[in-house]
Parts: C-alpha cells; structure tokens; sequence
C-alpha cells in the first residue's frame, strides 16, 4: 500500500502548500509513490486518516488551531511543518512584539467577534515535529527531496549551515564585503540557494536561523556598515521574527 | 628548457590566448562581474580588466579605476583556481538497480581542459598544495587528477601587493616559483603595457616561440628586478609561519578562542575563498522510487556544524572551537600533515571574512596572551 500524505493548512499564504502543485514535473512520480489523501488545495476528495506523512503549513494563532493541530498529531506518523509561518510564527507573528487586542481594534468594526491568540506560534512549540522545512516560501527542491528521502528510509540532504555557503558553492561575489549591503546570509540557514546576493542584494532572512547563528557579531557588522538601531530591529523581524535567534537579536536594538 | 626573458606586447598575449583555443583549451581568467574580478572565460584580452584596481581590507573590497591600462592590476579577488580543478559540485558516481542487479558506473562526463590566464605566485603555490593533498598518498583523487594534467598555467607576477597580502612571509610570491607553463610581468612603462615573460615548460616555450618574440633589453630586467623588491616591501601584513604554529601548539587551551568564538559568524566564507581548503561532503540523491541514485561530492567547512557530525553530534560545537580548528590546521597541523604550511599569505580570508576577522592579527593576539602569562 502506497504511504498517505495529507496536508494541513493554519494561518498562512498556502504559498509552501502551493510548491507541491509547483513540482510539475515530478508532481506525477510523487503521485505514483504515494496516496495524496488530504490535500483541499488541489483535490475535494478526501481519503480518512489515519496518515503516514502530513505536511502542516501555517502558525497557530487562534484556539481553534489548537485543536485542530492535536487531532493531526494523533492521526499522523510523521508531522513535518512547512515554511516560516510552521516553523517560526511567519510574518504574522509581528504581533507577538505588540499588544494583539490594539490590532484588533484598528482592524475590526467588532473586535468582540474576534477570536484569536496573543501570540502567533510555531507547529513545534505545541505538539512533537519530525522534521521542520524551512522557507518563506519552501522550496520545492528540498519538499521533493524530504519525500524522497523518507520514502526511502534515508536522512535527508537539507543543509542547516549558513546561506554564505552557498552563496560561495554557486560563485556569488559576498554583496556585504563588495557593496557594503547589510545581508543576514551569515546567519541564516541555507536552502534557498542564495538567491538574494546573486541579485545584488542583501539576504531577507527568508529561510530563519542557521544551525549556529550568531547575530550578535553580525549585528555589529552592520552597525559599522551605517545600519542604525532601528534598521536593525526591521532587518530581523521578517518573515521568521518570532524565530529564538531573530526574534532575541531584535529585542536587543529596540 | 628555455629560461630566456622575452619582450611581449598585448598582441602578442592575443596570440597566445588564440593557439591555446586552437589547442583546444578553455581559456580561463580574470574578468570584471558583480564588483569583483572573479575567474570566467575570456576570449581574448579585451576581456579582461584593463585600467581596473582593488582595494582590499579586513572584509572590505572594492574597485577603483587606476590611471593606467594594466590588464593585470588587481589583487586576488573573492574566487580562487580551485574551482577549476576541485569544482563546488562534482558527479562521483552513479548507482542503479535493475534485472541485473545493482549496477554501479563511473560518471561519463567530459574531462575539461583549462588554460588558467593570470595565476599568482601565491596562487600557483596554493595549487601545488591541492595537488599534495589530492595525488600524492595512497588514496589519489582521479577526478582532480584528470583536470591537473591537461591545465595550461600563464602566471603573472606579482608586482602590486594588497592591503590583505602577506606572500612574502609564506614564501609564495611576489613573483612566481616554479610550475608555471609561462609567466609574465606586466610593465607599465608607456601607456600601453608591454610583458616580459619566461616559459617554464616545454608547452610553454613552444607557445612562445610561435610569437616570435624578441629578447628583453637588461634595463626592463632591471626595472622588473625593482619592481619585485618593491613589491615584497609593500606586503600589507605579514606572519611568522614558525612562530604561529608553535603559539597555535602551545595555546589550545586559550581562553582567547572563546574572544574569536564572540566575532566569528561560522558563516564558512574563510574557508570557501580560501585556495588551499579542501574538504568536501558526499551526499546520496535516490529517485523517488528508489531504484537509482547518484553519488555527489560537495564543499564543505570545518565551519559547519554538521562537519564532525559524530554519533548524532558535533564534535566542535562553540564557533571559537571551530575557528581554532581552522587556523590551527592551516597554520599548524597541515605542517605535521603534509611538511609544509597550509597558507599562502593570499589574504582571501581577511577581504572576505563579512566581520573582517584577520588569521594574523589574531595569531598575534594569541602570542601576546601567552608572552604575558
Ligand atoms: S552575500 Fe551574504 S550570503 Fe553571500 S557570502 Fe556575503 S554575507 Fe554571505
Ligand atoms: S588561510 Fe587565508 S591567507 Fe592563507 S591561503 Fe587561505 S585564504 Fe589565503
Ligand atoms: S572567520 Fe570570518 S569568514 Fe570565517 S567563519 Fe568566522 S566570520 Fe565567517
């Protein structure tokens, strides 16, 4: 019997969900290895759990998603959270740094009917994750390599190192030492192929910390670059603000 | 072999770059791209960067237009020559199971053949400490092997040394030792440069002859003599290499690696510019079905955390563990390994270090923390 995979979606874009559709060419082999049984961005069919693989794209940011994100936990082998919104909160955990009740009242003509959390949260900090994918959006090279990968009971290859890795691998000239741009490679993890710098442009941070970030040091890089504090503060609350190492670094120049 | 200095114009370098082609060489060198002088094709010397400079300091590079139409006035930029003959990414081998069983087979790919345009002294001598870690010893590495045997090396000497620079110390340049097919010097007597140059191979010095070339008055000898010893002088840093290893031996246990493990970003540019490091990952990429797989070969860095990957966890978990790693083997160890030291003095590592760490500054600080105790 072929594996099932679901996918889940939580406060999010559906961009990560949408780099499955996105895979194309290779979205029949994936078809072929496995039973796409819950999957309401691409099909209304929907096959019962339980599943073997369910990819959960977006944060937690209301009590229903508690619930929710639980039951999928109970039903699945292996829970892997896709994208900076599973993975680190997403854009929408900027109100995480202020009082939510305030955006509420800006926004809503009711605020009363509104339901939601203080805080926007990753997958990871309420139920055990097997494997987090990083990205804003992921790409989907490393989706279709996590699958494989799984499929074939091997570790995956998903470096965790920095972008400046493979910034240099693809023959990049460093943006920050030949142009001054502040650029948050060093510190952020590596999966997108070092898009950025390749443009001519300092990395957004899209794919959260690395394995041993150190913005500390690389803050004061910046800051003799002519980056103020406040610029500092905008340059790690990104997509992935609410990430430890981001999120620490970004309190420090408020 | 000829060691005559022969006396070349610019037309003549055209000349030269022309039968390499015909030979059937990809000729390589410095070309201006992203605000840099990285290696990439040329195809006659019209591509490279003439009138162009550097300026180079602790993370810090930038251009600058020089008053003069040097092809060759720039220091080493962000790329070394490894990636010709080490590429970033390289096919090992593939598997694939079928009727027949598991079928393992060589990679079919075409062995490129480089003619390297511009190497320096420094860069040359880096190239030969690659070809001691990769031929010599009982487990030599083909695909390296392939690429060394066919390169063509045109060095050109060093005559103006960077901010980062420390050569000398390392006894790499300014001009370059021996193992090139052909060097040159690049004089900038009258607005167009002229090229004195000496073949240091029989290949070499057939390609020269095809130029008809004619001999090198003794005063440019001169001037280029001056020139060499100008440049050796204008070394922006310099390093003991002896010291070094013995402060880098003796001082383990400093507590100045905790202070680099405050600066260091781990981000692994040191050792990726550099043109002497060379350890690689290897990773397995299945099909989905399972049935094949290809065998790859990747850069990696004692940088990364997942390099001592042992039992499930790094060995050297904190960045000043993993910096002392660095500049302990290339400074130390690599001696003990392969009797020589694993640094040039190219400075790669300076220019290119985002928060401007600098290998000789901090073997200085760790020699003043021990004088004092
Ligand atoms: S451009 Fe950015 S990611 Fe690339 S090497 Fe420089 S600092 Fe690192
Ligand atoms: S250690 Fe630094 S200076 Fe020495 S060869 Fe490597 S990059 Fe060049
Ligand atoms: S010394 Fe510089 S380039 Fe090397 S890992 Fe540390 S911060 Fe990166």
């Amino acid at each position: 019997m072929k594996p099932k995979l679901a996918v889940w979606k939580f406060a999010s874009c559906d961009g990560c969900q949408l780099s499955l559709l996105d895979c194309e060419d290779e979205l029949l082999m994936v078809a072929e290895a496995l039973e796409i049984a819950h999957f309401p961005e691409a099909s209304r069919a929907v096959v019962a759990g339980p599943y073997d693989i369910s990819l959960v794209e977006g944060s937690i940011t209301t009590p229903h998603d508690l619930e929710r994100i639980e039951a999928i936990r109970a039903q699945s082998t292996w829970v892997i959270s896709i994208g900076a919104c599973a993975t680190a909160g997403g854009i929408q955990a900027l109100r995480n740094f202020q009082a939510v009740e305030d955006f509420m009242r800006m926004v809503y003509a009711r605020p009363e009917y509104i339901q939601t959390l203080s805080q926007s949260t990753a997958i990871s900090e309420h139920i055990k994750v097997d494997f987090e994918l990083r990205g804003c959006p992921i790409n989907k090279n490393q989706l279709l390599e996590l699958i494989n990968a799984l499929l074939n009971r091997r570790k995956p290859h998903l470096p965790s190192e920095s972008v400046c890795h493979e910034c240099k691998l693809r023959g990049t000239v460093c943006v920050m030492v030949s142009q001054g741009i502040p650029c948050l490679g060093p510190v952020t993890h590596a999966g997108c192929g070092a898009i950025c710098p390749a443009y001519q442009r300092g990395c957004y941070g899209c794919f959260g910390p690395s394995d041993s970030p150190h913005p500390a040091a690389l803050s004061q890089a910046f800051k003799s670059l002519g980056v103020s504090e406040a610029e500092l503060v905008r340059l790690y609350r990104g997509f992935n603000s609410n990430a430890p190492a981001f999120r620490e670094e970004s309190l420090q120049h408020e | 072999m000829q060691t005559e200095v022969v006396l070349l114009q610019r037309l003549h370098l055209d000349l030269l770059l022309s039968q390499l082609q015909a030979a059937g060489y990809q000729t390589v060198g410095p070309v201006v791209r992203d605000q840099a002088i990285v290696y990439d094709r040329i195809q006659s010397t019209a591509d490279l960067p003439m009138g162009i400079g550097d300026i180079q300091g602790k993370g810090s590079y930038r251009l600058r237009s020089r008053d003069d139409a040097a092809l060759f006035g720039y220091v080493v930029g962000p790329q070394a020559w490894k990636k010709y003959l080490y590429p970033p990414r390289q096919l090992l081998m593939r598997a694939e199971q079928n009727s027949r069983g598991l079928q393992i087979t060589a990679p079919d790919q075409e062995v490129p053949k480089y003619a390297m345009i511009g190497v320096r002294g420094c860069e040359l001598k880096a190239i030969q400490i690659q070809d001691r870690v990769f031929l010599e010893g009982p487990y030599s590495d083909d695909f390296y092997r392939e690429r060394r045997e066919q390169i063509f090396i045109l060095a050109v000497n060093c005559t103006e040394p960077g901010n980062t620079c420390f050569c000398v110390s390392m006894e790499a340049g300014p001009a370059a030792g021996p193992g090139y097919d052909l060097a040159i010097t690049e004089m900038l007597e009258t607005a167009e440069p002229c090229y004195l140059a000496r073949a240091g191979s029989a290949k070499g010095a057939e390609l020269l002859k095809h130029c008809n070339p004619s001999h090198a008055p003794a005063t440019l000898l001169e001037k280029e003599n001056a020139l060499w010893t100008a440049a050796a002088a204008q070394m922006g840093r310099s390093l003991n290499p002896e010291q070094a290893s013995a402060a880098l031996k003796s001082g383990y246990e400093s507590t100045h690696w905790k202070d680099v493990g405050e600066r260091c970003l781990s981000c692994s540019n040191c050792t990726l510019v550099c043109p002497t490091c060379f350890c690689s990952g290897v990773q397995e990429v299945t099909d989905l079905a399972g049935t094949s797989s290809e065998r790859w070969r990747e850069w990696d860095s004692c940088f990364s955390l997942n390099f001592t990957l042992t039992a499930g966890r790094p060995i050297r978990q904190s960045p000043g563990a993993r910096y002392r790693q660095w500049i302990s083997h290339k400074l130390a160890f690599w001696q003990d390994q392969f009797d020589q030291s694993g640094c040039v003095g190219c400075g790669r590592c300076i220019t290119w270090c985002p928060v401007g760490i600098d290998l000789t500054s901090e073997i200085e600080a760790l020699n003043a923390l021990q004088t004092k105790t």
